[in-house]
């Protein structure tokens, strides 16, 4: 789980060089300093399992093993891009590992993770589905809908909020009367939890808990992940504008980095520090390469521009 | 050739679906209480299971979104609105999420997605019970939209929506349900995109869709009683729509009525109506006209409501408004 950390922070930054320089144009939305929340789900998830994801789905697609040069060649609208270059950063696909999409209209895909659940159990697969939202989500009908749906079917879907405290520019409690997200679930008849977000290990093992509850057919569960994102909303920036208020709180919490307390733990237990310089080495090898491969991929052909409309 | 009623093939559509293609599911609100979507799903929980007849939730956007999960996860979902008015709470997943989404993803998946809604108007229920939005959904690409106005296109059009493998909405109009015809009783598809000439004619070519096929039939009767011979061609599907089959009719009769249940502006007839001025301009003998509902939401009252829906009666006027005009021309010419 550290290697997988490290290697989605040093991708993302990477990302943000390239959003910085102007070679990518599409919006990209990064989750660094978020990453302790995607690698401790995935970890947990078994082959055939679903993973949903939204705007901000680049830790979603890497924890859970979607190619990185398909990625980064999405990112760079090439043809060989994970979604042809159709998609974008904000609509990445990799089926081989069960991630059928990302959207990033606010919430869109949280019913299609109920779905997508209902096809398991229907099939009865033992499939789990994971929803990957932000603390925005909450406030979007889909998702009352959604848990209401998963729990009167006693699904075998994971709602995982990560709470960056922030919608956008909006902080939380400016969007609503109380900093209680995990409550939401006990309206719906469901479990939930209130995760320490850049605590990996918690991460997995409540995950964990919830991902066997619902494999065993004893239905849906809600996580809030606390963490906080360092950049800002969309963009490499560290989100200066948006006030000085953010600033003095990403100050609270870089301290918090997820991947510096996973460390600390592994040195506890004994880890030669060989091992975190070649996790390093490692991605920053493949990374590079990935980058090079992506840069020199094909564009799509303009004669292809109305191919796909339908399957 | 046995018959059926409209709402007697639907539901034996749906029967032979579920029958056969254990992915088939159906899931929306109502399904248990044939009061929503009367005789046309009648009995069908007793028979398959209410696991696989989910009567749900108020909660038209989970549900749909819901069922976009379930096709992209290999079922072959029909999602159910009872009323078409209702869907629009489930726009987002309609549009932004099961439209788009092969394309978003260049094509390496589809949404095996049935969207079945009704349109269910008149009895004086209002501006929200009565809404005929199939334009809406013309404008978008990524979505089929089919509108059977016989029971032998209602059967045939539903299982090849559901074999279709993209997303279709499938719009009966309850209007409809009582209305009687052949249908045989194997499995068929009536195929999408093909629309069909229902009266052969050589002066006019009325194009229509669900309802107002018959009233564009009852039409062209009237019509041929004063010596006016009018060919009818029912789209069946509005999207894609047949463009040859309308552009053949009109090059050969040179003039076009649209009759479509939905508003004027911005409507089915309007989309018809520009393909043929723009593609057989030359062969038009007078401007199309368009019968469709008039620019306002729908009235409760009973004579407001008689007048807003348009028949038989607007169609025939449209036609003796296209007649009259070339007699005006032939009288100015002499």
């Amino acid at each position: 789980m550290y290697r997988t950390m490290v290697r989605i922070r040093l991708a993302e930054e990477r990302l943000a060089t390239l959003v910085e320089a102007g070679e990518i144009k599409t919006p990209c939305h990064l989750c660094i300093g978020q990453e302790a929340i995607a690698t401790g789900v995935c970890a947990t998830l078994a082959d055939g399992d679903y993973v949903w994801g939204g705007h901000r789905s680049h830790g979603h697609y890497l924890a859970r093993g979607g190619d990185l040069t398909n990625l980064i060649a999405e990112i760079l609208g090439k043809a060989t891009g994970c979604s042809k270059g159709r998609g974008g950063s904000m609509h990445l696909f990799a089926e081989q590992v069960g991630i059928l999409g990302t959207a990033p209209i606010v919430a869109a895909t949280i019913p299609l993770a109920v779905g997508a659940g209902l096809a398991s159990k229907m099939r009865k697969d033992s499939r789990v589905s994971v929803a990957f939202f932000g603390d925005g989500a909450m406030e979007e009908g889909h998702f009352h809908e959604s848990m209401n749906l998963a729990a009167i079917y006693g699904l075998p879907v994971l709602f995982v909020c990560e709470n960056n405290f922030y919608a956008s520019h909006l902080a939380l409690l400016e969007r609503r009367r109380n900093d209680n997200l995990y409550q939401a679930a006990e309206s719906h008849g469901m479990p939930s939890a209130r995760l320490d977000g850049n605590d990996v290990m918690e991460v997995y093992a409540s995950v964990r808990t919830a991902v066997d509850r619902a494999r065993a057919g004893l239905g849906p569960s809600l996580l809030e992940c606390r963490t906080y994102r360092w950049r800002g909303h969309v963009g490499a920036s560290w989100d200066e504008d948006v006030g000085v208020k953010r600033r003095a709180e990403l100050e609270d919490w870089l301290p918090a980095d997820p991947i510096r307390r996973a460390a600390e733990a592994l040195i506890a237990l004994g880890t030669d520090s060989a091992f975190f310089r070649d996790a390093e080495i490692a991605a920053l090898g493949e990374i590079e390469e990935a980058v090079r491969v992506a840069r020199n991929a094909p564009e799509p052909s303009e004669s292809e521009l109305l191919h796909h409309v339908f399957a | 050739m046995r018959t059926l009623t409209y709402a007697q093939a639907i539901r034996e559509a749906f029967e032979q679906l579920l029958e056969t293609d254990p992915r088939v599911f159906v899931i929306g609100q109502g399904l248990w209480s044939p009061w929503y979507v009367g005789t046309s799903m009648q009995d069908l929980d007793r028979r398959f299971g209410r696991d696989r007849i989910l009567d749900t939730p108020v909660s038209e956007n989970a549900t749909t979104g819901a069922a976009i999960g379930a096709a992209l996860a290999g079922m072959r979902p029909i999602v159910v609105h009872p009323r078409m008015d209702f869907m629009l709470l489930a726009i987002d997943p309609i549009v932004n999420q099961a439209a788009n989404w092969s394309y978003m993803f260049g094509g390496q998946i589809g949404v095996p997605l049935v969207i079945r809604s009704i349109i269910n108007r008149g009895g004086q229920q209002g501006a929200q019970h009565s809404q005929a939005l199939q334009a809406f959904f013309l404008h978008v690409p990524g979505i089929k939209v089919v509108m059977p106005a016989s029971p032998f296109d209602a059967k045939g059009l539903l299982i090849a929506a559901v074999r279709d493998g993209n997303p279709v909405m499938y719009i009966d109009d309850r209007w409809l349900y009582d209305s009687v015809g052949e249908v045989p009783s194997e499995m068929y598809e009536v195929p999408i995109g093909a629309g069909a000439v229902r009266r052969s004619g050589s002066q006019l070519t009325i194009v229509a869709s669900s309802w107002m096929v018959g009233q564009a039939l009852a039409a062209a009767d009237e019509l041929r009683g004063r010596g006016l011979s009018a060919e009818v061609v029912d789209l069946r599907s509005i999207k894609p729509w047949d463009r040859q089959l309308v552009l053949r009719s009109v090059r050969k009769t040179g003039r076009l009525i649209v009759a479509d249940g939905g508003w004027t502006t911005g409507g089915v007839g309007a989309e018809i109506a520009a393909t043929v001025a723009h593609d057989a301009f030359d062969d038009l003998k007078a401007p199309v006209q368009r019968v469709a509902l008039p620019d306002s939401p729908a009235p409760t009252s009973r004579v407001l409501e008689q007048a807003y829906y348009p028949t038989d009666k607007h169609i025939i006027a449209a036609a003796e408004r296209m007649f009259a005009r070339a007699e005006r021309w032939v009288q100015e010419a002499v």
